[in-house]
């Protein structure tokens, strides 16, 4: 009896999987309209409107299914969607940066090119320290005397000419601006090329330079430009500061007309946001 | 052996074609941590469990076949594999005939696994030009959490549902003989000492 059964079970279970593997081979061998191929498609076709009922019915069951799934998903998304903030918050702030810097940097080039420095040896440095008190209206940049750097090079940004070398290290290098109560840079203004010497109007003021020493009879006007002279006032030599760098405009004119005339001027660069700056490292041209 | 009555094999063809219905009008359409919950594998587990070999791979390869039908797909794959799988469930079932509660979850993960992989192999052999993506496995492994956690509850219907036309089988007829008091060995081991 036991024989009988395993034997009986054996034979069919031999009869389905040489089924199958019939239909398997059948199937797969024959052209897409093959008798099988047809059989499934006129089942499937019988069957259609009874899956369509059942999606119909169950459609219920699907929405409230989904709605859970969707719950989870969603309160999954909420915490993904958060992290992706985060990061894009800190992307975008980096991204601003980078753009504020590219902005700045080609500038800076443009200017270079617009007052032909490629022959004054430019280096580009990074502003790492500015003075936090007035008084000292200095900053430091990460290029020093390995690359070349000495006291007296003149400094610019992408505006105009901010001050001069101060103090050099090996990698780094301190510049007094141009606000620095210390500065003095020969200067010339107006169509005449009046000469004079700019300095701070006051201590801790960046938004505002005096020329002093000019002839009471200069021809120089509210807004008109300022910029370096190029030579020292006493002697004519050559001056630390090439001729020609922007300094600023022309705001106003006190006591105009006499030999206490001052004028004042109002600086190009924002001594107060510096990124990049430049340092002339041969200020009187290749052969320096 | 369960006997295969006329009125069993009533129940299990409207089980197979109401399965494979509900199966591609419903549970393919639900998205659960990413993968289908897949009902075949675990009503042949059911069967297989509960009326043995030669019914569980006569309703795994049923079952397969009308999948492969509804779905278009290739014809015999499907019933290959189911019914490989309620073959081994019956067999595990006329073999060791385990009595835990939680047989059917854990012989219901072996199923998907073994329907899985199956399927997978049988497709590679047919030449399916698919790399085994980390993808595929992770959809694999998401189908089998989904339907272990599915084998318990699914399980209980077959049974409920396939009961009224199975013979009363010996085992239950023992496990009912122990829950009515006084028959079992047990409490009455004093009186056979005597």
């Amino acid at each position: 009896m036991y024989d009988k059964t395993v034997r009986r079970r054996r034979a069919v279970l031999g009869l389905l999987v040489a089924c199958s593997l019939i239909l398997l081979t059948a199937y797969f061998g024959e052209s897409g309209s093959g008798a099988l191929h047809s059989v499934q498609r006129g089942t499937s076709e019988v069957l259609n409107p009874v899956q369509e009922g059942a999606s119909r019915a169950l459609k219920p069951v699907r929405d409230l299914f989904g709605w859970f799934g969707d719950t989870v998903a969603a309160k999954g998304q909420v915490e993904d969607l958060r992290r992706e903030r985060d990061r894009l918050r800190t992307e975008v702030a980096n991204n601003e940066v980078r753009s504020a810097d590219y902005d700045r940097l080609s500038k800076l080039f443009e200017l270079n090119g617009a007052l032909d420095l490629a022959d004054l040896g430019p280096k580009t440095g990074r502003v790492i320290f500015q003075s936090p008190t007035v008084w000292y209206a200095t900053i430091r940049v990460d290029k020093g005397s390995d690359d070349g750097v000495q006291i007296g090079h003149p400094v610019i940004n992408e505006e105009a000419l901010i001050g001069r070398v101060s103090e050099v290290f090996g990698g780094s290098a301190q510049v007094t601006l141009v606000t620095d109560t210390t500065t003095k840079v020969p200067a010339r203004a107006g169509r005449r090329q009046e000469f004079g010497i700019v300095e701070p109007a006051s201590a801790g003021n960046p938004t505002d330079l005096v020329m002093n020493f000019t002839q009471p009879n200069a021809r120089i006007r509210v807004g008109d430009r300022v910029v370096t002279r190029g030579t020292e006032p006493e002697d004519h030599a050559a001056s630390r500061y090439p001729v020609g760098l922007p300094i600023g405009r022309v705001t106003r004119i006190d006591h105009e007309g006499t030999d206490t005339q001052e004028i004042h001027l109002r600086p190009y660069a924002d001594v107060r946001s510096l990124d990049f700056v430049q340092i002339l490292t041969r200020p009187r041209g290749p052969d320096s | 052996m369960t006997a295969l009555t006329p009125q069993l094999l009533l129940r299990l063809a409207a089980l197979g074609m109401l399965g494979v219905v509900v199966q591609t009008a419903a549970f393919s359409q639900l998205s659960i941590a990413g993968a289908n919950a897949d009902l075949s594998p675990l009503l042949v587990m059911a069967v297989g469990l509960l009326c043995g070999s030669l019914a569980g791979g006569a309703f795994g390869f049923g079952v397969g076949l009308f999948a492969d039908v509804v779905a278009l797909q290739t014809l015999g794959v499907s019933s290959l594999v189911l019914l490989a799988v309620g073959y081994g469930a019956g067999r595990l079932r006329e073999a060791r005939d385990p009595e835990g509660s939680l047989v059917p979850l854990a012989v219901g993960a072996a199923a998907t696994l073994a329907f899985g992989v199956g399927f997978a192999l049988v497709q590679f052999l047919l030449g399916v030009d698919a790399p085994v993506s980390w993808a595929l496995i992770r959809q694999l492994l998401a189908t089998l959490v989904v339907n272990t956690l599915l084998a318990l509850p699914l399980y209980a219907l077959v049974r409920r549902w396939l009961q009224a036309a199975m013979p009363d089988d010996k085992r239950r007829r023992r496990r009912r003989a122990y829950t009515t008091g006084g028959l079992s060995p047990l409490s009455r081991g004093p009186e056979i000492r005597r």
